[in-house]
């Protein structure tokens, strides 16, 4: 046993943790197995550089395609910057307003990606709210909880996204605003992925739940809600990070599917799926590059998310290493 | 140390128990109707005072652990009556509970599972105070520093988490969160049956030492005759769900009056093979608590057993003085 070395004086122990989550972080499986993974450093950089055109979009896109000053008719339908048609001023070409396509991307991206995060958020937190309570509690709220869970996975998320959305719609009438439009969007495409959390929490916590350090807890006297955030989630939140991450890929793609059948955002605040709603128009007309440049935008986010969130799993997952 | 024999009531035990009984419902079918019970526990009564260590023995499933957890208010009991220091704490509501929480601690079995892996060490031994409010972030620092030391680990592993930890460390860690309350009673659920022999021995003479220091006093569950040996003053013997034998530790060596602890006894391993031994091996199997046998709960497997034992349940009686035992032939 090493309690029979010599104590170091306990001064020498207070500087040690900020030190120790450096050295913990450096030598980790987890980072060892993100260097190594060329797909997954791929992924993450496409991740990163979509994140931050959408952040930053107000300073580098080219124009400003809401700013109706800045929209010239003149300029509709052109093509883009290296096809003989083209203009240097609008790289990926314009759409039928004359709004450049490029800064269109940047702005939709930002719509995009904050309602797919947002309503991952909203899911992950209904999700894990009910899982831990389910799980935690047990018996007849467990069994209403997760029946309520059963039936909801009966039906496809874009059915229930679209029930919630229409039901919204019908009970506001005419006067809705795009403000409401997107949180209706982000409640509707978050109540259509709580149940995955639900579950997956709900397993986790009722094998935590059994383990002593719950029942020592117990002993001390703390409160049950206490004891479920401090000690029980921080070990259930392992596998929740990775289906948020693999969810946010498919909100994105949900909302870009509900705006593309024209109930999603309206096409004032155009999203990635409205983009490629409005573009579709255009296909067969000759004007591609309004569908498909969102389109690869929109293929390579989900695409790059979803790779990051496969490795995330497999990293986190012990059996796997 | 008090060697006296077992004599109820005490003139003030730390912890008493009378008749004390848990039974877990079965339920069956769509109405979940209740169609039996576990009679885990069934009418278990006993005292420990103060300094003292009662060893509760007996094999797997005999509801030992049960009895721990459920003086502990870990489970709540069916029947019968907890008190600690005169208080009845049998029914009393979570909230209610509190302050005796600080005098009534448990040490595990399992030392992996029974610290929160996402805490540090240090944090760990020092939520305990931190959830009573009795010290501030400083002086709490300071009192954990003093219960690693105390237990025997390095003040500079506070800040260490618990897979860092061998067994016996960890072991040791859980009993410095044990500590931590200033308890007066704590309950060790198989503290040391999970770790290796030489530290079994270590964990124990620790905990040997707190008891002598602090007057603290155990209730220390165990199927492991030689450490119960080691450490108890008193010997509580359980088959099926009912204390069976109840004496002092040498009075139950030396002269053991009911036959399951007769057999039990014979199963010990001895560390010298040129020793030749008679030993009593029981046939069968434990009887399932799901339906306990009439009378009493041992005659299927007693050699001495007569028509008697299959009708009426002994009681747990005096049958020398300082010597309980329940059964009829004695």
């Amino acid at each position: 046993m090493s309690a029979s070395a010599t104590p170091t004086p306990l001064e020498s122990a207070a500087t040690a943790p900020e030190r120790k989550r450096w050295a913990a972080l450096r030598d980790s499986d987890t980072l060892y197995s993100f260097l190594h993974s060329k797909v997954t450093i791929a992924a993450a950089i496409v991740t990163l550089l979509i994140i931050c055109g959408a952040l930053f979009a107000p300073w580098i896109a080219p124009h400003n395609p809401f700013d109706l000053r800045e929209v010239n008719l003149i300029n509709s339908n052109l093509p883009p910057a290296w096809m003989a048609e083209g203009n240097k001023d609008f790289l990926l070409g314009t759409d039928d307003q004359g709004r450049d396509i490029l800064s269109t991307i940047l702005y939709g991206s930002r719509i995009s990606l904050s309602v797919g995060i947002l309503s991952v958020a909203f899911a992950a937190i209904v999700g894990i709210v009910l899982g831990l309570v389910a799980g935690y509690r047990g018996g007849a709220v467990d069994t209403v909880i997760m029946r309520i869970a059963d039936v909801q996975l009966t039906f496809p998320a874009i059915l229930i996204a679209l029930l919630i959305d229409g039901s919204v719609r019908a009970m506001v009438g005419g006067q809705r605003n795009e403000e409401m439009v997107f949180w209706v969007l982000i409640f509707s495409i978050g109540l259509s992925f709580w149940v995955q959390y639900a579950r997956t929490v709900r397993g986790s916590t009722m094998v935590e739940k059994s383990k002593d350090y719950v029942l020592a807890a117990r002993l001390i006297g703390i409160h049950p809600i206490k004891i479920l955030f401090r000690h029980v989630l921080p070990n259930v939140i392992g596998p929740v990070l990775v289906i948020a991450t693999i969810n946010l890929a498919l909100a994105v793609i949900l909302e870009a599917t509900l705006s593309f059948l024209g109930v999603g955002l309206p096409p004032t605040q155009p999203s990635l799926g409205t983009l490629i709603s409005i573009g579709n128009n255009y296909l067969f007309s000759g004007e591609w590059w309004i569908a498909i440049f969102p389109g690869i935008t929109l293929a390579a986010l989900v695409l790059a998310v979803n790779l990051v969130g496969d490795w995330l799993r497999d990293a986190l997952n012990p059996k796997l290493r | 140390m008090p060697e006296t024999a077992a004599r109820a009531p005490d003139p003030s035990p730390v912890l008493d128990v009378t008749d004390l009984k848990k039974h877990f419902p079965i339920y069956k079918g769509v109405l979940r109707r209740q169609v039996g019970a576990v009679y885990a526990v069934d009418g278990v009564s006993f005292s420990i005072r103060a300094g003292e260590t009662l060893g509760l023995v007996g094999e797997s499933g005999c509801g030992k652990s049960t009895v721990g957890r459920t003086v502990l208010r870990l489970t709540d009991p069916t029947g019968g009556a907890i008190k600690v220091d005169g208080e009845d704490i049998t029914h009393r509501s979570r909230k209610d509970l509190r302050p005796y929480r600080r005098q009534l601690q448990i040490i595990f079995q399992d030392p992996f599972s029974s610290l929160d892996p996402r805490m540090s060490a240090g944090d760990i031994v020092g939520e305990p105070l931190k959830v009573h409010g009795l010290a501030d972030a400083t002086e709490r620092r300071q009192r954990v520093a003093a219960l690693f030391d105390r237990v025997g680990l390095r003040k500079a592993q506070m800040n260490d988490y618990p897979h860092q930890f061998s067994g016996g460390q960890r072991q040791r860690i859980g009993i410095a969160r044990a500590l931590a309350l200033r308890p007066k009673l704590i309950v060790g659920d198989e503290p040391v049956s999970a770790l290796d022999v030489s530290i079994q021995a270590q964990v124990l003479n620790l905990m040997m030492d707190l008891q002598k220091e602090m007057g603290l006093a155990y209730l220390f569950i165990s199927h492991n005759l030689a450490v119960v040996e080691h450490i108890s003053h008193r010997i509580a013997v359980m088959y099926l769900g009912r204390i069976v034998e109840y004496t002092d530790k040498r009075t139950l060596f030396t002269s053991p009056q009911h036959p399951y602890t007769e057999s039990l006894l014979s199963a010990v391993p001895v560390p010298d093979p040129t020793i030749k031994r008679q030993k009593r091996v029981l046939q069968g199997d434990v009887p399932s608590p799901v339906n306990p046998p009439k009378g009493c709960h041992f005659h299927t497997r007693c050699p001495y057993a007569v028509d008697r034992c299959r009708v009426e349940a002994p009681a747990l009686r005096e049958v020398k003085p300082g010597q309980l035992a329940a059964c009829h032939l004695r």
